[in-house]
């Protein structure tokens, strides 16, 4: 058999991809490879250092001795408590707004999507003080509601802008058949409209839930009652003083907090195949 | 019904709506927005009553050689930081929808980083970097690189390059997944239409690939900008903004203003100005798509 030159070229470039590829994906994982590693060394083995990514005896103590450390469980609970409230709360309230403000163009509408842009360049500094403040006259510092109402709109502008990318593009016909049959608009935007783009609302109720998940300054600043506190703010408490000698701990710990992100980033992803969020990323 | 008061109850109806979000917005983001805006002007300090003081903070801040050093960092670290994750970010997503074998474990693969809080990326990073455990030292000294460990995070002229490999790292799953929903909405016909015209890759890249996905880069080009500027987490953990304020990013100089050392006026208006800065930043942003959108 003849080899064109087309498919021995067509061929060097395949391979060149796998190659390219598979150098990214190292720097991508290794560091979660190496983490999940280190998670199942015993500490001497860890101090040592060396090339040992698999251990050489797997070591489980560092997960044993998280589940005795109730300090670390009662923060875990903290984050999905406050991560999964304010995910709830924040796609409840804007989905009928994200709806209105495809559909009418007016003023306010122009001032909200105003507010979700210039949302991204407020250096958090500025608002977390004042914002202690308010949460004290309304008498909701270091609870765990006053975080869920700060996260609420550390998501709004991430979770509106999603949402109005993808309902621009539902047909108008499907709202009016809907109030052709006497619905209201709450009725339509929630019985209608939700399971319409459930895929989607899925997708963006992800994205909402890794933001609190992940996030530190706000938490770290705003809990101060140790029963309180979330698992990232937890974490960096291990990363001071005590440092290497319970590096081991640290690492499981980290792993475990990893792994709800991670479940939810592979649905994404699959989603993300069947095309579902392929909606613009542009404003 | 006239054109005006029909606008003006689209407005009421829709200022319904909007209520459950408006009330947060404004009570949680607004509110406190406006007020710390207002503290750059002040001489706040925790614990004590807040006196307006104008611009005295910014002459201050002015002659404030620590407050040059972050932003110079800042701006070092958002342009390399930005500038890394763009190029793989667009490397990997161009090979991604070039109809790879493996896409399905390589894109839930690729997004490890992005699954992880920043705190947790800066302590794995802490310890791919320690000096004495650390597995990059270990590497480098296998291969016959270095002779000594390095300690990457201490040493002047290692820590930034040090720090800017973890936050590219960070972002790339980010860009990637973004500028791989952009290139799918291009349409395919439009390929096959060039294949016919027997366009090289490198054609079908720069004439079709990158026009098309131009909004969509502007985009994710502006976002990380803003992101990275105000990043915190990562750094915070690896580094504290050490060694000598080597790492300091804007953010840090003005948390460490505000809760190490109380002066929140100050750090407010570190705030402030990093404000004007992003918008400059958002302003070009702006102007691009506008002129797309006019187009």
């Amino acid at each position: 058999m003849m080899l064109s030159v087309r498919s021995v070229k067509q061929f060097i470039v395949k391979g060149l991809s796998q190659i390219i590829v598979l150098i990214l994906l190292i720097y991508l994982v290794f560091p979660f490879i190496w983490l999940l590693s280190i998670s199942f060394k015993s500490t001497p083995e860890i101090v040592t250092g060396g090339l040992q990514i698999i251990p050489k005896n797997f070591y489980f103590d560092h997960y044993r001795s998280i589940i005795n450390d109730s300090n670390l469980i009662q923060s875990v609970l903290n984050s999905l408590q406050v991560s999964i409230l304010s995910m709830t709360i924040t796609l409840l309230i804007a989905l009928p707004a994200a709806y209105s403000l495809v559909r009418y163009k007016t003023k306010i509408k122009n001032a909200v999507l105003g507010w979700i842009l210039a949302s991204q360049i407020f250096p958090a500094i500025l608002i977390i003080i004042p914002l202690y403040m308010v949460l004290r006259y309304l008498h909701l510092t270091d609870s765990i509601l006053g975080l869920t109402m700060v996260y609420v709109v550390w998501e709004l502008p991430f979770v509106l802008w999603m949402l109005y990318g993808y309902i621009k593009n539902i047909p108008l016909e499907l709202e009016e058949a809907a109030f052709i049959d006497g619905a209201t608009k709450l009725q339509y935007v929630y019985r209608i409209l939700f399971p319409v783009i459930l895929p989607a609302i899925g997708a963006t109720a992800i994205f909402a839930f890794i933001i609190s998940w992940n996030e530190f300054l706000f938490a770290l600043v705003l809990m101060k009652n140790p029963e309180n506190i979330t698992l990232p703010v937890q974490l960096s408490r291990f990363t001071g003083m005590e440092g290497q000698a319970r590096i081991g701990l640290l690492a499981a710990a980290s792993c475990l907090a990893t792994i709800p992100s991670l479940v939810l980033f592979t649905f994404l992803i699959k989603g993300f195949k069947s095309g579902l969020s392929s909606g613009s990323v542009k404003f | 019904m006239n054109q005006h008061s029909l606008k003006k109850s689209q407005e009421f109806s829709q200022l319904k709506i909007l209520l459950p979000i408006l009330i947060p917005i404004i009570l949680f983001s607004l509110l406190p927005l406006g007020r710390g805006i207002y503290l750059g002007f002040t001489d706040y300090t925790l614990g004590s009553s807040i006196k307006f003081n104008g611009f005295e903070n910014y002459f201050q801040l002015f002659k404030d050689h620590y407050f040059w050093k972050s932003f110079q960092v800042g701006i070092v670290w958002t342009i390399a930081v930005s500038l890394g994750q763009l190029i793989l970010g667009m490397v990997l997503a161009l090979l991604l929808h070039s109809r790879i074998k493996f896409f399905s474990i390589y894109s839930v693969l690729i997004v490890i980083p992005w699954a992880m809080p920043p705190i947790i990326r800066g302590i794995v990073w802490r310890q791919i970097y320690d000096p004495d455990s650390g597995i990059l030292n270990s590497v480098l000294m296998h291969l016959n690189m270095i002779a000594h460990p390095i300690n990457w995070l201490s040493s002047f002229e290692h820590v930034i390059p040090a720090v800017i490999v973890a936050g590219i790292w960070g972002g790339v799953p980010q860009t990637t997944i973004f500028l791989l929903a952009g290139l799918k909405s291009i349409s395919s016909d439009i390929y096959d239409a060039a294949k016919i015209d027997g366009a090289g890759l490198w054609a079908e890249f720069s004439r079709i690939t990158l026009p098309l996905l131009k909004p969509t880069l502007a985009a994710v080009i502006c976002l990380n900008i803003l992101w990275n500027f105000n990043s915190f987490g990562l750094v915070y953990v690896l580094t504290q903004g050490g060694p000598g304020g080597m790492t300091r990013l804007p953010m840090l100089a003005a948390y460490e203003e505000a809760f190490r050392y109380g002066y929140v006026g100050y750090a407010a208006a570190i705030g402030n100005v990093m404000i004007i800065f992003l918008s400059i930043i958002l302003y070009f942003y702006l102007r691009i798509q506008f002129k797309e959108q006019v187009k």
